[in-house]
């Protein structure tokens, strides 16, 4: 579904992508890891068409992402940390994306999460009062709103409770047997271990190698994804 | 006896005037043209004419007669001729409405011409559509005076002046009112006259307009809206009290422009919106005192050509410039009130502390440099003169008012 | 495109400084109209005021916004938008916010006591004005990543518009003397939205023989239509110019 054929971007010196390939497929759930700094949002934002490589293309079914923006549609981003205008309150917010992204007789709205975080209890508050954790709630809703082909998320649990980050892997197990490509970011291994079919490792802007949850395992012989992760790391 | 003698005498010097006769002219009447009572009257009589249309030509006026008009009889000169031609001493002309005179660019037609005559008196006619109003060539001691002249003028060219005298002497022109010509007031060789409460409105160009006409006085006249004010040149002993000129506003407008004008003086005249308030150029001992400049762009323009005049006693209101000059000046300011001065007064003498420089630096920067013209207003302009204000420096050192008014002049 | 101008405005409409200043023209227009008996007069104190003041506050209004926005942009451009619609509903919803609140603040005071053609140049000018500042603004905040180097970088710009260039346009006049430089001055009049705009309102007022005087060259330009529907189309470019390569800038920016 998704394709990137050798992207490289550059920030100033910095190298945040050294030649990354990758093939993203229907039905997958990826966990793009990697220690602080070494590309993964960077990636993910050039998925998105936030970033745009210097070298390089990505592909959304078969068709390059530059100067289209309506592939767009069929992704559901939830970003790192969510940026929202201050003055806007939940409720707002809310409206206003379903009025710009909503098309009659498209798409039907997903408000499962929308319930479940309780969020129509806190809808008159804004967005600046939030605390991170509702923040996250509120962006994770928001990126299965639209009941997106593909569901980016970006350090999905980092700042959720227990409760919430549950409920959350809970809808990502859900949509992955929708037959959706999930595309997760995180660096809280543990969390990934019941979801993931496969893993894009990253260091430094390169990417080490893009393998299949069972084909880590056998070349590990580590059955917890966070002890083969880390057998991979201390042969590097 | 001796009395008898006298009063014979008298009676006898006086006697054309006791048997003068009066000639009436009317419509369908056995009299019933002008230049028929002309003709076979003598000097002194008197022709009246009653009210109608007299579409007579030319009417040649060659005796000393009195011709009056009743209710203004109209004199037509059908848009080909002259229509009163003065061509004797002593004629007095009164009451009629000339209309139509002929229209030529050979040869200068007017309403009523006086062929170097003295003695004429024209007074209380009204001139419409006339190409010259009242053309006076040669005339002395002549009387024009509460006449209403207004011309159809629409171009330089193809028009004349209302009241257009050359080489004339002691004329009084008074009271008249002139709109529509191309020059109200045009004087050219013409001295010891005096002109007194005219008022010179809408001309094509000069609302006055003088040359090497000397020793005249022009006294309470009003010179307003004309389309490029009044201009005067090469004369001297030129005297101008309270008259007023005002909204000549237009490119190259003046309230009044001077060249070569010398000895003389300006005094107890209004200047009101005019482009340019006075324009000197080749002034040379020209008093200007107790004016006030109220409004006008440039209140004052001195060229670097003028010498020895002296500006004192004026009030200055509201215009945007006070004096511009493009060069170092020989002229000298006193006791004139600006009000842009923001001097003190700590003796309480009622004259500022400070030296008032009436020449703004943006003003001096646009004398030199026209195309600077194009930052007025701007916030730079503004800016350059508030720190010359300040620290003075580039301005004329010599154009300054050291005795500068703290409150309007009671003129 | 529609709806997220919508939220711009909206959003702007409820700022307390876009009020403010709609409040401070109000005051600014009604007080010189009152103060001077003269409403040609008052018109000429408007027109200084308006050309400092509109450019300023505009650009730096405008420059914040934009910066206080980037979440607000972050979250469209991950949304199925075209950059472009999003930029240009930013710079819509900016512009007819706060012509609106120009035409409210002096436009008001304009219809009641002066309904002249010079009022409506200067309306009209005032209102292009606005638009041009914040296209600058948007072009000034899309180059700089740093919110207090974009706002530094935007109060020069005004400074440059408002003084700067007209320094510059004096050095050039004494340098040039001996050359005829008056219709250079009209071509580089049109280099400065704020000049060209003070020049096309002067040339509707009665001061305007004054400029005449100099130079018929500004009122046999200025002072026609063709001369004034040109200056228009000027000022239309100087709104283009910088929206267009502020337009270029953000389709390739980074967020």
């Amino acid at each position: 579904m998704i394709i990137a054929n050798n992207v490289t971007k550059k920030f100033g010196k910095l190298t945040a992508l050294n030649n990354v390939s990758a093939t993203c497929g229907k039905g997958q759930c990826i966990a793009l890891i990697g220690p602080n700094g070494s590309g993964k949002t960077t990636l993910v934002k050039c998925m998105l068409g936030m970033v745009i490589p210097d070298n390089g293309f990505i592909t959304f079914n078969e068709k390059n992402i530059l100067h289209d923006w309506l592939y767009r549609e069929h992704i559901g981003y939830m970003p790192q940390i969510g940026r929202y205008p201050e003055n806007m309150t939940i409720g707002q917010l809310l409206n206003m994306m379903k009025d710009i992204r909503f098309k009659s007789g498209g798409q039907s709205l997903d408000e499962d999460l929308v319930k479940a975080f309780k969020l129509p209890d806190l809808m008159q508050k804004r967005m600046r009062t939030l605390s991170g954790g509702t923040t996250q709630k509120v962006s994770a809703s928001l990126a299965f709103l639209f009941n997106p082909d593909v569901l980016i998320l970006d350090e999905p649990t980092a700042g959720l409770d227990p409760v919430a980050s549950e409920i959350l892997k809970e809808k990502i197990i859900a949509e992955k047997q929708k037959g959706k490509l999930v595309l997760i970011t995180s660096h809280i291994l543990s969390e990934l271990d019941d979801l993931v079919t496969h893993v894009i490792y990253m260091q430094d802007g390169n990417l080490l190698f893009h393998k299949s949850i069972d084909r880590l395992r056998e070349d590990t012989g580590e059955q917890k994804l966070s002890k083969a992760i880390a057998s991979v790391m201390q042969k590097n | 006896m001796k009395k008898f003698i006298v009063i014979i005498i008298s009676f006898l010097l006086l006697s054309p005037k006791v048997f003068a006769r009066i000639y009436t002219v009317q419509k369908n009447s056995a009299l019933s043209s002008i230049q028929q009572a002309i003709n076979i009257a003598t000097n002194g009589d008197t022709i009246m004419v009653m009210p109608g249309v007299y579409a007579e030509k030319n009417i040649q006026v060659n005796k000393s007669l009195v011709l009056i008009g009743k209710s203004f009889p109209v004199l037509d000169g059908q848009h080909s001729y002259e229509i009163i031609s003065i061509k004797a001493d002593n004629v007095i002309l009164e009451g009629f409405k000339l209309i139509h005179s002929g229209i030529s660019s050979l040869i200068d037609i007017a309403g009523i011409k006086i062929y170097a005559r003295k003695n004429v008196v024209i007074k209380n006619n009204i001139l419409d559509d006339t190409f010259f109003g009242i053309y006076l060539q040669k005339a002395v001691n002549c009387l024009i005076e509460n006449n209403k002249l207004k011309g159809v003028a629409t171009t330089d060219q193809q028009s004349g002046n209302g009241i257009h005298c050359w080489q004339c002497d002691s004329l009084r022109i008074i009271g008249n009112t002139i709109a529509g010509h191309r020059d109200g007031i045009y004087f050219e060789f013409v001295t010891n006259s005096a002109i007194w409460r005219n008022v010179s409105h809408a001309n094509m160009r000069y609302g006055l307009h003088f040359m090497f006409s000397h020793e005249n006085t022009y006294i309470g006249n009003i010179f307003k809206n004309n389309n490029a004010g009044v201009s005067v040149m090469f004369s001297h002993g030129v005297k101008m009290f309270n008259n007023i000129f005002e909204d000549n506003w237009g490119d190259g407008c003046y309230g009044i422009f001077l060249k070569e004008i010398t000895d003389s003086y300006i005094s107890g005249n209004k200047f009101l919106r005019n482009t340019t308030g006075i324009f000197m150029e080749g002034a040379t001992r020209v008093l200007v005192e107790k004016n006030e400049f109220s409004k006008n762009g440039w209140a004052v323009k001195i060229d670097a050509s003028c010498l020895d005049d002296t500006i004192r006693i004026n009030n200055f209101l509201g215009n945007s410039f006070d004096v511009a000059t493009n060069g170092t000046l020989v002229s000298s300011f006193s006791y004139n009130y600006w009000d842009k001065y923001e001097g003190y007064d700590l003796n309480k003498n009622n004259i500022g502390d400070v030296p008032y420089h009436p020449v703004s630096l943006f003003s001096m920067i646009v004398a030199e440099n026209p195309s600077a013209m194009i930052l007025f207003r701007s916030i730079m302009a503004t800016m350059l003169d508030k720190i010359e204000k300040i620290l003075p420096g580039i301005t004329p050192e010599n154009l300054v008012d050291n005795f500068p008014y703290m409150k309007p002049i009671h003129l | 495109m529609k709806k997220i101008i919508k939220y711009v405005i909206v959003d702007i409409l409820r700022n307390k400084i876009v009020i403010a200043y709609t409040l401070l023209l109000l005051a600014i227009s009604f007080g010189l109209f009152n103060l001077d008996d003269n409403t040609s007069k008052g018109l000429l104190s408007l027109m200084n005021i308006v050309l400092i003041i509109v450019p300023l506050i505009c650009i730096i209004f405008s420059t914040i916004y934009v910066y206080n926005s980037s979440e607000f942009i972050e979250l469209l451009v991950s949304q199925p938008l075209q950059r472009k619609h999003i930029w240009m509903s930013l710079f819509g919803g900016i512009a007819i916010a706060l012509s609106l609140a120009f035409f409210i603040g002096v436009g008001i005071a304009v219809f009641i006591y002066s309904f002249t053609p010079a009022a409506l140049i200067l309306l009209g000018v005032g209102l292009l004005l606005t638009i041009i500042f914040v296209a600058i603004a948007l072009l000034a905040a899309v180059y700089t990543r740093d919110k207090a180097k974009g706002i530094g970088i935007s109060v020069l710009l005004w400074l440059y518009f408002s003084l700067i260039f007209d320094g510059l346009v004096l050095f050039i006049l004494f340098q040039f003397q001996d050359y005829p430089l008056e219709k250079l001055m009209v071509v580089i009049s049109s280099l400065n939205p704020v000049d060209l705009s003070r020049i096309l309102i002067l040339l509707q007022l009665d001061v305007s023989a004054l400029m005449g005087y100099t130079g018929a060259i500004f009122k046999d330009f200025f002072g026609t239509q063709t001369g004034i529907i040109i200056s228009f189309v000027v000022l239309l470019l100087w709104i283009w110019a910088p929206l267009w390569a502020s337009l270029r800038r953000f389709n390739r920016k980074d967020l």
